[in-house]
């Protein structure tokens, strides 16, 4: 019988080893010791100024493109289909990028358009796909985005899809809202928002009629199917009726029943088009919401408002406006929890408090790291934010100015993982947040890593439990303090401070 | 607010023409603005007296990318507070000028550079229809009218045939319709009953028949429009004119193209081609 090893261990075997050795005769690879002397070159600070002048190349970039916003965003809709306008290679890796993140199938179509769809435009690419979704897959609506390649020719969205109904592909009351979103611009955040705003730009049109006393929430680009349920607990425990937009739940996080779901949930589409009679919308992230919520406060007349709930300080704001604008008071259980957050975090902060950290990720999700940080006595140190923009260098600059903790913080845009690096030799800190990504800086550096947005590949389930809230403020903390404490074990492992009790 | 395109074959004079009747415009006291959407950018330079300097891809190169751009700094304004943004592009050659329209107009639209007062804005776009990048100007919610810029010459009026191709593309599935041609005297043979014929073909009007004169050279060489360099002359009337009817014009058709062989009949009917291989017998 043959003993099958995985690639873990079959590469330490000796008979690898050995051919790993003998390949060095032709590999011809510089000397160890000369390359010992270029790596410790790269942790010094002449290398990490020459790191910041980089112009021309990203390496590690913390940020998707559009594309994967746009059709993560549609499938929060019940009976919704992404369609994207474009090459298959990248609906590939929109699909596979969201598996691997949530352990689950997800469905999206391509045009698959090739070089002659380049050259002639892709309008038979779009027909013949819309054709087909429709006959195959039997969606209630089809929510069309674009990749580079559509997007260099120019494909115009709005005339192909008008084109597609009255040669009859699709029947006339079918929504299909489009949202161009090229790959080249911008990030996944900003193709959330686009195609969030034509979602609703679609399904509000010719709605507006009575008012439904209900809220919208808006939960942005947000991979934690956690905070989805989280916010529906918080709803039902403040009595308030809600809608959110968009629902990616279900999408993302459904039981196993042992049959496959196309459809598995997701906002129901009458009540995306009743939305616009909404008391107001709150939209739980800014930067990946500017488009949708202006065209909300300009075209629906709503009150519309952007509050963060992490961290204690904001979700308190975010209860205070949520309470004013239903007019429905803030529950003792809430408070409850508000009580038994504020009791860990004075239970771990001796362990959090003066400890630097670093930070890299989505705009949103840093600001409400910073502020629950700040609020433990931990000092933000490095803030990395590829996609972030001079608004959020302003705002998290300024939240970092608020207070006594954040005085060593500095925010750096349009900056990559590399930059990180850089700045994690050069000025080292206690604790890394960020993605899977960022465990090369773990290997590189040292510095423990809490897993904290997307993709979290390498680390199952973590998705599942809430950020936001009460309760999202304890699993942050629980999360923080035990990074710390296990690092600590590791450090005193071989001494008399190796304690039991923390 | 109008949105107009004015199309046309390369070099029959669509940003002379364009500065000098939005010149007329500006002038009548009308609040306007031009969009150069051509790598080459001098759609402008006749208002600005100068060429424009800083186009929005020429901004993005500089800043890596068009995030960071400010509108002030690509919107001049120049004679008679006409506002005027280029779109700029990449070098003979290289790259995708196409698709710097897109993220041009994109770029101007989301930074609110279309004030609440303007009245008339006009894209002049390179040549033809050639990509879907030159089409943005008339794409949904943008230009719904047309003018196409021509002369008596049979590549000119081949070219204005086949833009009118491109729109009918885009006046079936929205709102773009074709105001009239504009003929650029070249001083061809019966050139005016030659391109009034050619209009009614299309389904359209001559809108105005600009004579040539020597006038709009002598101005553009000190980089003015007739109606700024030469106010009192003859010609600067002949913009006033275009300008007026282009003001008024209620007469907005789906185009109706003809093809190449009832093009070369329509020389022919005018005795054109005739002349032609006469004088070459």
């Amino acid at each position: 019988m043959i003993k099958i090893r995985d690639h873990n261990e079959l590469f330490k075997q000796p008979d690898y080893q050995e051919q790993f050795e003998r390949k060095k005769e032709f590999e011809k690879p510089w000397p160890k010791e000369k390359v010992r002397e270029v790596s410790d070159w790269t942790k010094t600070k002449e290398y990490r100024d020459l790191n910041f002048k980089r112009e021309n190349i990203k390496i590690n970039p913390a940020k998707a493109c559009q594309p994967l916003g746009a059709v993560f965003c549609a499938s929060g809709f019940d009976g919704c289909m992404p369609f994207v306008q474009g090459a298959q290679g990248c609906v590939a890796y929109f699909r596979s990028h969201l598996s691997r993140h949530f352990k689950e199938p997800f469905a999206a179509i391509s045009t698959s358009m090739t070089e002659d769809a380049a050259v002639f435009g892709g309008l038979n690419n779009m027909l013949e796909g819309l054709e087909n979704t429709y006959a195959l897959y039997k969606p209630k609506m089809i929510a069309v985005s674009t990749t580079c390649m559509a997007e260099v020719i120019g494909d115009d969205l709005n005339s192909y899809i008008k084109t597609s109904r009255e040669k009859g592909v699709i029947p006339e009351d079918l929504p299909v809202p489009f949202a161009h979103t090229p790959s080249f611009v911008g990030s996944h955040i900003v193709g959330y928002d686009n195609m969030l705003k034509g979602i609703l730009k679609t399904l509000s049109e010719g709605r507006s009629g009575e008012p439904n006393r209900k809220v919208n929430i808006i939960p942005g680009f947000d991979t934690y199917t956690g905070n989805y349920l989280e916010i529906k607990r918080l709803m039902a425990l403040m009595g308030v009726e809600y809608t959110l937009l968009a629902d990616v739940s279900e999408t993302f996080d459904s039981p196993n029943t042992g049959e496959y779901k196309l459809y598995p949930g997701g906002t129901p589409l009458p009540e995306a088009m009743d939305a616009v009679n909404a008391l107001g919308t709150i939209a739980l992230q800014k930067y990946s919401t500017v488009k949708t919520m202006d065209y909300i406060k300009k075209e629906w007349n709503q009150q519309a408002l952007t509050l963060s709930p992490i961290g204690i300080r904001n979700t308190d704001t975010f209860f205070e406006e949520l309470s004013k604008l239903t007019g429905k008071p803030v529950p003792a259980a809430i408070e409850a929890e508000r009580g038994r957050a504020v009791d860990a975090m004075v239970d771990s902060h001796p362990y959090v408090h003066g400890k630097r950290f670093a930070l890299v990720g989505d705009p949103d999700q840093l600001l409400g790291m910073i502020s629950l940080i700040m609020e433990m006595g931990g000092n933000p140190v490095h803030i990395v934010c590829t996609n972030g923009d001079k608004h959020f260098e302003a705002e998290a600059t300024e939240l970092l100015a608020s207070s006594p903790f954040g005085v060593e913080g500095k925010v750096y845009i349009n900056k990559d993982m590399w930059h990180m690096r850089s700045l994690l030799f050069t000025e080292p800190v206690d604790l890394l947040v960020g993605n899977s990504y960022a465990k090369f800086l773990v290997r590189d550096t040292g510095t423990p890593l809490l897993r904290i947005g997307f993709p979290l590949f390498d680390r199952h389930h973590l998705h599942r439990y809430p950020i936001i809230g009460y309760q999202g403020t304890l699993n942050l903390v629980t999360m923080i303090v035990n990074t710390v404490l296990d690092e600590m074990d590791r450090n005193t492992i071989d001494t008399t401070s190796f304690d039991v009790i923390r | 607010m109008r949105q107009i395109a004015i199309y046309g074959k390369g070099g029959i004079g669509k940003s002379t023409t364009t500065q000098n009747l939005v010149a007329a415009l500006a002038e009548a006291g009308r609040k306007c603005m031009i969009i150069g959407c051509d790598p080459k950018a001098d759609s402008t330079r006749l208002i600005l007296n100068r060429k424009m300097q800083n186009t929005v891809m020429d901004m993005a190169r500089e800043k890596g990318t068009v995030e960071d751009l400010d509108l002030d700094e690509v919107l001049l304004t120049g004679f008679k507070g006409i506002r005027c943004a280029e779109s700029g592009g990449p070098e003979p050659g290289v790259g995708c000028a196409g698709r710097g329209v897109i993220t041009a107009i994109n770029f101007l639209e989301e930074n609110g550079a279309y004030g609440d007062d303007t009245e008339f804005v006009f894209y002049d776009v390179l040549g033809d229809v050639v990509c879907g990048g030159f089409a943005m100007p008339i794409r949904e919610g943008k230009a719904k009218e047309i003018y196409i810029v021509t002369s008596g010459e049979m590549m000119a009026m081949y070219a204005a045939n086949n833009i009118s191709r491109g729109v009918l593309k885009y006046a079936q599935s929205g709102g773009v319709r074709l105001g009239g041609l504009i003929c650029n005297s070249r001083q061809t043979d019966m050139e005016y009953d030659l391109i009034s014929e050619l209009a009614s073909k299309l389904g359209t009007q001559m809108i105005h028949f600009v004579p040539r004169d020597n006038e709009v050279q002598r101005a553009e060489l000190r980089r003015k429009t007739v109606i700024e360099y030469a106010p009192d002359h003859p010609q600067a009337d002949q913009y006033r004119e275009l300008a007026r009817k282009i003001a008024d014009n209620k007469n907005f058709v789906i185009p109706t193209p003809i093809t190449m062989d009832e093009l070369e009949k329509l020389l022919m009917d005018y005795g054109i081609m005739e002349k032609e291989e006469e004088a070459a017998a």
